[in-house]
């Protein structure tokens, strides 16, 4: 079970996500930099949280020009197992790996705490650990996760069950469409996700509602 | 030398909480009659050639690949 975790300026959650594969992966993830141009061979590749490139012109809008980007794309497109959270997520939908865009929360606010997600589709390679309908606990983080895509776009992803993760029990916290909290690809190899499963790992986070996600997204490695 | 300015708009229909709260502070300010706010990005660049219709080519490029996300904006360039 290899990973990989991006690595780009201004990602902040990237020692979280690091432990977190870590310990449930049993090894640690190599590391790769912004401006690689190749990935090792792995079986999952993770692009963590934060703030690359201060968020500056959109979130996630430079990072996803950088070279190891290019490098991720041709990784998905192989079939290899691609997860982003949070930064991540709004860089794989910059990216143009993810459907939609993320634009900011609808209370203008930036929102940390804690919210209920609920398993919109339990057959992704990320959340079949969990059954469907399953409600978990989850910590979030933003300021900018409010999913948005045209309509088309949002019947497309709902008709073909690629939304994974919603909002639950009125904790939509920045006014996402359909309460969408994460989607995958329609491949399905491709997850982007705004709450922040690797902050729910071991009893000490207070839970470990996040466990399922990596021991699913890890455990369908050879 | 060419001077330009690229305006990134949200398109119509995508929500703007920015712009809204812009629009309830300018009535807290006073100003009656405001209708809609949109808040948009405007970018001047400065591009080394004298060939205006590849700097329009170009700049459109730019704004396909980075300067928007057409997912959500659209936008304009005008060269001066």
């Amino acid at each position: 079970m290899k990973s990989a975790v991006i690595l780009l300026p201004g990602l902040n959650r990237d020692r979280d996500m690091i432990a977190a594969l870590t310990k449930i992966g049993g090894k640690a993830p190599v590391t790769v930099w912004q401006t690689d141009t190749e990935i090792p061979d792995v079986d999952l590749i993770v692009i963590p949280g934060g703030f690359s490139y201060g968020d500056y012109l959109r979130c996630g809008a430079i990072a996803a020009r950088m070279p190891v980007m290019r490098a991720v794309a041709e990784k998905a497109a192989q079939g290899v197992t691609v997860m982003g959270v949070c930064n991540g997520f709004q860089i794989l939908l910059e990216a143009g790996l993810l459907p939609g865009a993320l634009m900011r929360n609808a209370s203008l606010k930036f929102v940390c705490r804690e919210v209920k997600l609920e398993i919109a589709n339990a057959e992704t390679r990320f959340t079949d650990r969990y059954a469907q309908g399953q409600v978990i606990r989850c910590p979030i983080a933003h300021h900018d996760g409010n999913y948005f895509a045209d309509e088309a776009t949002l019947a497309r992803i709902e008709g073909e069950g690629q939304v994974a993760f919603r909002y639950a029990e009125g904790t939509n916290p920045n006014g996402s469409l359909n309460d969408i909290a994460g989607i995958v690809n329609a491949e399905g190899n491709v997850l982007g996700m705004m709450p922040h499963p690797e902050n729910l790992i071991e009893d000490a986070h207070g839970g470990t509602d996040g466990r399922a996600l990596f021991e699913a997204a890890l455990g369908r490695a050879a | 030398m060419i001077k330009a300015r690229v305006t990134v708009t949200l398109k119509n229909g995508v929500l703007d909480p920015q712009g809204k709260a812009i629009e309830g502070a300018l009535g807290t300010l006073g100003f009656d009659g405001v209708g809609h706010v949109r808040q948009g990005k405007v970018f001047d660049i400065e591009l080394e050639s004298a060939d205006r219709a590849k700097a329009e080519a170009d700049l459109k490029a730019m704004c396909d690949k980075l300067l928007a996300n057409t997912v959500i904006e659209n936008y304009t360039v005008s060269i001066t």
